[in-house]
């Protein structure tokens, strides 16, 4: 469509053309460099970040900060176990409620449905602030260290409900859920049968999103947990990019070189950021979907 | 005659009943769709549990907190915690910072998502689009935890690649962690980094929406691509970037918490420069355990972004009734 447009467009001049070009070229570039210089920092040799700084390729090419890392690996394979949990068991979790919820306020014959839609719609306009949440989900709900707070902190985002239900809406025949209705079949069982599979786009879109929140998710970690054993991925990078920062100026006084301060950090990032980028390329086309949905209306 | 007035009362009195009595009317509703409700009971019981109830909790602002007697029953204390907070002179400063990087990151973010969405739009190499948007999505996918280490990476003093090219055109390097005036750029240039790709999708939905007859018109009539973008692109998308924007404004009280945090965290140096209401609270709530300073630049936070929320929805509301959230 846009091809077509372009097309339509071509009695103009070249010079614009390479204006665009060379415009989106610099942006991209700009949006990948930080990229490359992660990784071949990650695969340089301290002494030469130590000696010549980071560079855009590595200039002496090395594994040693990997071998680092993997030397006492217990605290990654446990963060990265932390996060896969949460990730998955969350996104399912919170695909299938929100796409009940959003069922559910698409259907005309609920009188207050649109009650219903402001009840969840009013959590986005005003919230009581941090300090009563903290004290209330550690100090009165005691979900402080358990998987549960990890999971339900940022279980629901409204707008992804309301962008299922007009989907819902769209793609769903009000004509099927009556003939099925004739037919007998309940709300759950049109749901589950019928709804479902008839949004999965949908459900791969919101999905991306939300298993965005949950791996890149630091804060709860931060706030509702100090047990080792419940530090995800993002969390531990967080913890090891600070307190190397605090030893690497204590290392200047004690010059102790064997252990790869610089580069581990990179390594470290590296690990942490790979996976959403390895997923990265099989959900663009959602991702993009996601927010074109998104902005129609919600 | 007499029965059919008497039927006719009768009528009116069950109405009115029904009128008069909506609790039956509700317990009818219920009993009818008892499973879309029950369906739809997790997520009340979540936002009842997670958001309504905390709300409640901003009367803590009112009261000196102490964990014994937790926020409902701590003693009232008036607006004493609001005298201090705005005494602490923190309550302008942290105002000022939040308006002033929203507006912005608000103002960098739609530029550079327009432009990008424009020259999207010029592109006809299927391949380079698919390139280049791929490029630009990517920093969206990464945490604020990881471009941390990336700014860390180009602007460390010692070893940052900024410093080396310095170093290179012998230019003394820049200490960019105990320097205010840089982050006023910096900042914004990160946001931007970060969202230019989604920004970029959301108008280019809007540009490709644009009737193409329009173009095929402006093409006869001998218009130059620049002219056709200045008089009828941009003027076309205006509708999308007026709601965009003003739903931006209407989060401006709101900050970006993780990028800050994950930045600038407690460098001391910092501090004046990019203290914003977000961070005051977090630092107040979970470094110094001072509730009654967090409790109350929360409850100044939410009361100001519900009032500049409806106002900006009232606004979008005369200017577009569908394109308003409420």
């Amino acid at each position: 469509m846009v091809d077509r447009m372009a097309r339509g467009k071509l009695n103009a001049s070249p010079m614009f053309t390479a204006v665009s070009y060379t415009v989106l070229s610099i942006i991209a570039l700009i949006c990948l460099l930080p990229f490359i210089v992660l990784l071949s920092g990650a695969f340089s040799s301290e002494s030469s970040v130590l000696a010549k700084g980071y560079w855009f390729w590595p200039r002496d090419f090395s594994l040693d900060a990997f071998k680092f890392i993997f030397r006492y690996p217990e605290d990654i394979l446990s963060a990265f176990k932390v996060s896969i949990i949460i990730t998955v068991v969350g996104t399912v979790l919170s695909l299938f409620i929100s796409s009940m919820t959003a069922y559910v306020i698409s259907r005309k014959e609920i009188k207050y449905r649109n009650g219903l839609s402001f009840f969840l719609f009013f959590t986005t306009l005003f919230n009581g602030g941090l300090a009563p949440y903290y004290i209330w989900v550690s100090s009165n709900l005691h979900l402080s260290n358990t998987y549960a707070v990890l999971i339900l902190g940022p279980m629901f985002n409204v707008m992804y409900i309301l962008i299922l239900r007009s989907f819902i809406k769209e793609s769903v025949p009000e004509a099927l859920i009556e003939s099925a209705k004739m037919d007998g079949a309940g709300d759950l069982r049109i749901f589950l049968q019928m709804v479902l599979p008839l949004i999965k786009p949908a459900l791969a879109s919101i999905g991306v999103f939300m298993i965005l929140a949950y791996w890149n998710d630091w804060w709860t970690a931060m706030m509702f947990t100090n047990k080792d054993d419940l530090v995800p991925l993002q969390y531990l990078l967080y913890k090891m990019l600070s307190s190397i920062n605090l030893t690497g100026q204590m290392a200047q006084h004690v010059t102790n070189l064997d252990t790869p301060k610089e580069t581990f950090k990179l390594a470290m990032t590296v690990i942490a950021t790979a996976p959403m980028i390895v997923i990265f390329p099989f959900v663009q086309r959602y991702f993009v979907t996601g927010i074109t949905v998104g902005a129609v209306k919600g | 005659m007499s029965t059919k007035m008497e039927s006719r009362h009768a009528a009116a009195a069950v109405k009115r009943r029904r009128l008069s009595s909506p609790s039956k009317g509700v317990l009818c509703e219920l009993r009818r769709h008892w499973l879309l409700y029950a369906m739809f009971v997790p997520v009340a019981v979540y936002y009842m549990i997670f958001s309504y109830i905390p709300m409640a909790g901003i009367v803590m602002a009112f009261k000196e907190f102490n964990i014994r007697d937790g926020i409902f029953g701590s003693p009232w204390v008036g607006f004493d915690n609001f005298d201090y907070f705005f005494q602490s002179g923190k309550a302008w400063l942290v105002t000022r910072n939040t308006i002033v990087y929203n507006v912005i990151f608000l103002a960098a973010y739609t530029i550079f998502s327009i432009a990008a969405a424009v020259f999207l739009s010029e592109i006809t190499q299927k391949w380079f689009k698919k390139v280049t948007q791929t490029f630009m999505f990517l920093p969206y996918f990464i945490s604020w935890v990881t471009v941390s280490a990336f700014v860390y990476n180009f602007l460390n003093y010692e070893y940052g690649i900024v410093s080396r090219i310095l170093g290179y055109f012998h230019l003394s390097a820049i200490d960019i962690y105990s320097n205010t005036g840089y982050w006023y750029f910096l900042l914004p240039f990160l946001y931007v980094w970060k969202w230019v790709g989604y920004g970029s999708v959301l108008y280019l939905a809007a540009i490709v929406g644009i009737d193409q007859e329009v173009y095929e018109a402006a093409t006869i009539d001998g218009a130059t691509r620049f002219q056709k973008i200045t008089k009828i692109t941009l003027p076309l998308i205006k509708p999308t970037m007026v709601i965009l924007i003003l739903l931006g404004l209407g989060r401006i009280m709101r900050g970006e918490f993780d990028m800050f945090y994950q930045l600038i965290g407690n460098n001391g140096t910092l501090m004046d420069a990019t203290d914003i209401i977000d961070t005051l609270a977090f630092r107040s709530l979970m470094g110094t355990a001072d509730f009654g300073m967090a409790s109350s630049v929360g409850f100044y936070q939410s009361v100001l972004t519900l009032i500049i929320i409806l106002l900006a929805n009232w606004i979008v509301r005369r200017y577009d009734k569908d394109q308003a959230l409420f």
